[in-house]
């Protein structure tokens, strides 16, 4: 089976680290992603910008686009994307093109800071 | 990660929402940092035994009003107020629970009215700053004197002379409607502009000591667009302030000289925060609403996309200064627009961008720098070294002075050897 680990916390917590509070963690966090990698067990990894950066895509009839992060509670996140776009706008229109397939719910698009791609998992 | 560091965090980051409602609440300025100061006293005590409450900013307001309350009355008993006090009715209203009065749209104008009252247009910039480091941020006034170059107790005095004055200005705490919120909006992000050049404009020595006023500027501008998140130039504000501060750590060498952009070492500069910068930008296009803020993010994001120096696209930087010049006329855009220009068209047709420039700019360091550049390009040294040694006494910090220097001493040099 393979799992998703979505990572939460408070970002202005996090955005308050220094350069080097900051290195100092990925540096363990890399320790036991590297023991993964290592065992083959490790898919894609990536840190999103902070929130202030997402655009939203509400799939109504027709589709809104909200700048800010996904706020609402009463709906669970399902599952992610994650996609290679020239700018914001081109990936509007992939968020499009999928609302369009599966009316209902949101999308939240957020940039991606870091990525690893991982190819551990096969 | 401490429990202590956790706390301390924690008690910043919901300082201006907890801070803004006391001020709703008390209407008095003192009186509400009192009252929060002693919500992080107790704080302090019961989060590290209970560990940290849900919603923090909303544990701090509750404390700190009924902390606010008691001192009130305290006071009340002590010096025997007039009955028909105003203070005290509102505070008997107030002591329902149902009066926290806490949704959304308060707290959004709570932290605007905060850092709003501290750009009253009578307050000189140095006193802006001051005030909204000390009320919003929670700077003690050693940092802010510290940040400043100046002593605490001068700087004790600013913010006092600061705090009078915003409370003579008496702002309205009734909820702004759109035109006014928009107004206050602009106001605000001119200060945070202001913050963060306090710091950006530092010399080399003092550099490291101001950069957390720029730290700070990006904070207020992050906290700014989290409460409006669909205004571009907000994004745009953000923008810029994160693609300028990204490159700090390539700004000064190790003597403290500025280094120009061209000469950088680009590895130094923060991927991190040029993506996010870049991202915000894409962001606020989308709006088809340019702005003063958006067209200058631009500006710095061509610069932080180029990975040398001549891979730099000059011809939209051009562009963008003519936009901005067309936005906000000023002789400095025009100034900035021509070193872009040089690159493009060459010295010759910039210097005569700026020659009309010199009646309006004849005590700025930066025309005297640029013309002496343009005329160094062109050959002509001798006129280049008048206007280099005008720059040298314009020069506002010993950085300045320093880099001017350094393209004398080529001239020198170049003069020597004869080319």
């Amino acid at each position: 089976m393979l799992y998703a680990i979505l990572c939460y916390h408070d970002e202005d917590f996090v955005g308050s680290w220094s350069k080097e509070q900051d290195a100092a963690v990925m540096a363990k966090l890399a320790v036991v992603q590297e023991k993964l990698t290592k065992q083959a067990r490790l898919g894609p990894v990536a840190r999103l910008l902070p929130t202030t950066a997402a655009t939203t895509l509400r799939k109504e009839n027709p589709p809104v686009v909200l700048d800010g992060p996904y706020a609402e509670t009463k709906e669970q996140l399902l599952g992610f994307y994650i996609v290679d776009c020239k700018n914001l706008d081109e990936a509007v229109d992939v968020a499009r093109d999928l609302g369009a397939a599966n009316p209902g719910g949101a999308y939240e698009i957020r940039p991606i800071g870091l990525f690893a791609p991982g190819g551990a998992v096969k | 990660m401490t429990d202590a560091a956790w706390i301390d965090a924690a008690l910043t980051s919901a300082r201006p929402q907890a801070v803004g409602a006391l001020l709703r609440y008390f209407r008095d300025l003192d009186t509400a940092e009192e009252a929060f100061q002693n919500a992080c006293l107790r704080a302090l005590k019961s989060w590290r035994e209970n560990g940290p409450p849900r919603d923090p900013a909303a544990w701090l307001i509750m404390v700190g009003r009924n902390a606010g309350i008691d001192e009130v009355r305290r006071r009340r008993k002590q010096e025997a107020l007039p009955e028909d006090d105003q203070a005290l009715s509102d505070l008997d209203d107030a002591e329902d629970e149902v009066a926290e009065r806490l949704d959304g749209s308060h707290y959004r104008d709570d932290i605007l009215r905060l850092l709003f009252i501290c750009c009253h247009p009578e307050l000189p910039p140095t006193q802006q700053i001051a005030l909204a480091l000390r009320i919003v941020s929670g700077l003690t006034v050693k940092q802010i004197a510290r940040a400043f170059l100046v002593s605490e107790a001068a700087m004790e005095q600013r913010i006092t002379r600061a705090k009078a004055r915003v409370t003579e200005a008496n702002v309205p705490f009734e909820a702004p409607g759109a035109v006014e919120r928009g107004q206050r909006l602009a106001s605000v992000a001119a200060m945070i502009y202001l913050i963060f050049n306090e710091g950006y404009s530092a010399s080399g020595d003092t550099a490291d000591i101001r950069k957390p006023l720029c730290e700070e500027a990006i904070r207020l501008s992050r906290l700014l667009l989290r409460l409006f998140p669909a205004e571009p130039e907000m994004m745009g504000l953000m923008a810029l302030l994160l693609l300028q501060h990204a490159r700090a750590a390539a700004r000064f060498d190790a003597e403290g000289s500025l280094v120009l952009l061209d000469d950088q070492d680009r590895s130094l500069w923060n991927k991190t925060m040029i993506a996010e910068g870049i991202a915000l930008i894409d962001k606020a296009m989308r709006h088809r609403a340019s702005g003063p803020y958006q067209v200058q993010a631009a500006i710095a994001a061509l610069h932080c996309r180029a990975e040398k120096p001549e891979e730099t696209d000059w011809r939209q930087i051009d562009l963008l200064y003519g936009a901005l010049e067309r936005m906000q006329p000023s002789p400095v855009i025009t100034l900035n627009r021509a070193v872009a220009v040089s690159k493009v068209r060459g010295p010759e047709a910039a210097l005569e961008m700026i020659e009309p420039l010199e009646a309006r700019l004849s005590n700025y360091f930066h025309f005297f720098g640029v013309r002496g550049a343009l005329l160094m390009q062109l050959g002509r040294n001798a006129e280049a070294r008048t206007a280099f040694d005008r720059a040298i006494a314009l020069a506002n910090t010993s950085a300045e002075a320093a880099h001017i220097r350094m393209h004398l001493d080529r001239l020198m040099r170049d003069a020597a050897s004869g080319k």
